[in-house]
C-alpha cells in the first residue's frame, strides 16, 4: 500500500535548548561536540515565537534545557510565556546558578516541574565528572529551593560504570533531596559520551546488578517515588524506539534555532536541517524533508522493513545507526536481527579493559580536530 | 514521608498540585500532563478522571459510572481501583 500522504500527527513534547552555555563539563553530554556560542543563540523574541508556534502546532510540554538554561537571562520571560500559551513547562538544570530569587521567578513563571542533574552520590565523585569544584553542594542546594517553591521535583541520575557501584547510595540520596521521581539513566552513547564510551560503558555484570537493585528499589518504594529507569542498548537485543520514531513525537529547537527530530541528529553528516528563521514549526514538522526522512516505516531496509516490531521499535536509532555503521539508513545495530549487531560485542570488550582518562566537554579547536563526529558548517 | 497509598473503595482523590488534566484542541481529545508524563486517556478513562473531584471516593465514582453505562458495579469497580492505583503510583493523583 502506497502510504506517501500519510497524515502527519502533531509533536508531544518540545526540547528547546536555548544554550550550550554551561558551567559543567560532563564528558556524557548530549550537546554536540561543536557546541555553539552565545553569539549564535536565538533572541528572546525568536523563542516566544517558537514557543507560540509549537503550541500552535498541538506540543504539550515543553523541556527548557541546554547547556544550563539558567544561563539564559531571559529564561523566566520564556516560562511565563511558554505557560500562557499552555505548555507544561519543565526545567532540565544542573542546579548551577539557581538561588531563590530566580526559583521564585520561575514558580511565579508557572514552572511546573524541575529535572535536577546528579553526577554521582559521592560530591568528591560528583564534582569530577561535572568537572566542576563544588558543584555538587550547589546541587543540594537547588533542590531545597525547588523543594521549598513547592515544585516537583525530579532527580536525574546518569549512571555508567564508574558511579554504578554507589547506585543504591544515589537512590537513597535522590529520597533525602525530596524528589518525587527519580530517572536513572544510563549514559546513551552519542557525541561527547561515544568519545568516552570506552571510560563509561559497563560491564554486563554492572548492568544486571543495577537492573535487580532498580527492581528492588521500585517495589520498597512504590508510592514514595517513581523510579524510571533507562537502560543502555549495549546489552540488548532489541533497539529503542528512539523518540517514539523520527518525526513523530517529538522535535528540538537547538541554540541557533536549528529544528530536530531528535538531540543528536546533528551528528548525521549529510542531512540538512531547518531553522526556524526561515520556516515556521509548523511548515518544518509536516513538510520538511529532513522530517520526513526517517517518518513511518517506508524508508526501511531489511530486516525491519518485514519486521513486525517496525512500529513497534521505529527501526531503532537512526544516530546510533551513523555513528556506528557510518549509515543512517541501516538497522539500528543494537536490534540482534541487524547485520551490524557484532559492533557492539566489539565495544563491550571495552569493559574488560582500565577506564581511560574523561575527555571533558569543552569549546575548543582541540575537539575540532580530535573528533570525526563534527556536523558540518550550516 | 508517607508510603501507604494503598486505593480502595473508601478513598478520596484529587490530581496532583502539577498535573494537569485538560482537552486539547489539537487532538479534540483530553489529556494528562504531569512531570515527565504525558497521558492520552481513552474514553472509559476519560469518564473516570472527570469524575476525581477530591470530594467523591472511589466507590460514588464507581457508582456514578455503573448508572451511566448501565454496567453491573463489580465489571467496574475493579478496572477503576486499578486505574486508580495505577494513577496514584505515578503520583498524577494523590489521596
Amino acid at each position: 500500500m502506497i502510504a506517501t500522504s500519510t497524515a502527519v500527527e502533531p509533536p508531544l513534547a518540545l526540547l528547546a535548548e536555548l544554550t550550550h552555555r554551561c558551567p559543567l563539563r560532563c564528558p556524557y553530554c548530549s550537546n554536540p561536540l561543536a557546541l555553539e556560542r552565545a553569539g549564535t543563540e536565538l533572541d528572546t523574541a525568536a523563542w516566544r515565537r517558537v514557543l507560540s508556534e509549537a503550541a500552535a502546532l498541538g506540543v504539550l510540554q515543553v523541556h527548557f534545557s541546554g547547556g544550563e538554561p539558567l544561563a539564559r537571562r531571559d529564561l523566566a520571560s520564556l516560562v511565563a510565556h511558554a505557560a500562557q500559551a499552555g505548555l507544561y513547562g519543565n526545567l532540565i538544570t544542573s542546579g548551577i546558578g539557581l538561588d531563590a530569587a530566580r526559583m521564585a521567578a520561575l514558580a511565579g513563571a508557572g514552572l511546573e516541574h524541575v529535572q535536577l542533574s546528579l553526577q554521582d552520590s559521592d560530591p568528591g565523585q560528583g564534582d569530577r565528572v561535572a568537572g566542576l569544584a563544588g558543584a555538587q553542594a550547589q546541587k543540594y542546594r537547588a533542590a531545597q529551593l525547588v523543594r521549598d517553591a513547592g515544585l516537583p521535583l525530579t532527580v536525574n541520575a546518569v549512571v555508567h560504570r564508574q558511579n554504578l557501584g554507589r547506585l543504591q547510595d544515589m537512590i537513597e540520596l535522590a529520597l533525602q533531596l525530596g524528589a518525587d521521581r527519580l530517572e536513572i539513566a544510563h549514559v546513551q552513547y552519542y557525541g561527547w559520551a561515544l568519545k568516552n564510551r570506552a571510560a563509561l560503558l559497563p560491564s554486563r555484570e554492572q548492568l544486571a546488578q543495577a537492573t535487580t537493585l532498580v527492581e528492588a528499589a521500585r517495589v520498597r518504594l512504590k508510592g514514595v517515588m517513581v523510579i524510571d529507569y533507562v537502560v543502555p542498548d549495549y546489552y540488548a537485543r532489541r533497539p529503542k524506539a528512539c523518540m517514539g520514531g523520527w518525526g513523530r513525537r517529538f522535535l528540538n529547537v537547538i541554540p541557533s534555532g536549528t529544528v530536530l527530530p531528535c538531540h543528536a541528529a546533528e551528528t548525521l553528516s549529510g542531512m540538512r536541517f531547518p531553522n526556524v528563521g526561515a520556516a515556521s514549526l509548523a511548515e518544518i514538522w509536516h513538510n520538511d524533508p529532513a522530517f520526513a526522512r526517517f517518518r513511518g516505516t517506508d524508508w526501511m531496509p531489511d530486516p525491519c522493513r518485514g519486521c513486525e516490531r517496525r512500529e513497534i521499535d521505529w527501526g531503532g536509532c537512526r544516530c546510533q545507526a551513523f555513528a556506528l555503521t557510518g549509515d543512517a539508513a541501516r538497522t539500528d545495530p543494537a536490534c540482534a536481527l541487524s547485520p551490524d549487531h557484532e559492533l557492539l560485542a566489539a565495544a563491550r570488550t571495552e569493559t574488560a579493559l582500565p577506564a581511560p582518562e574523561f575527555v571533558y566537554r569543552q569549546h575548543s579547536a582541540v575537539v575540532r580536530r580530535a573528533s570525526e563526529h563534527v556536523s558540518p558548517a550550516p | 514521608m508517607t508510603g501507604s497509598t494503598k486505593v480502595d473503595g473508601g478513598s478520596v482523590l484529587r490530581f496532583a498540585a502539577h498535573a494537569r488534566f485538560r482537552f486539547d484542541e489539537t487532538r479534540q481529545a483530553w489529556v494528562v500532563l504531569a512531570p515527565e508524563r504525558l497521558l492520552l486517556p481513552d474514553e472509559q478513562a476519560v469518564a473516570v478522571l472527570k469524575l476525581i473531584d477530591g470530594v467523591r471516593d472511589a466507590d460514588a465514582i464507581i457508582d456514578q459510572l455503573g448508572r451511566e453505562y448501565q454496567a453491573p458495579r463489580e465489571v467496574i469497580a475493579g478496572d477503576v481501583l486499578t486505574m486508580l492505583q495505577d494513577l496514584v503510583d505515578k503520583k498524577v493523583l494523590r489521596q
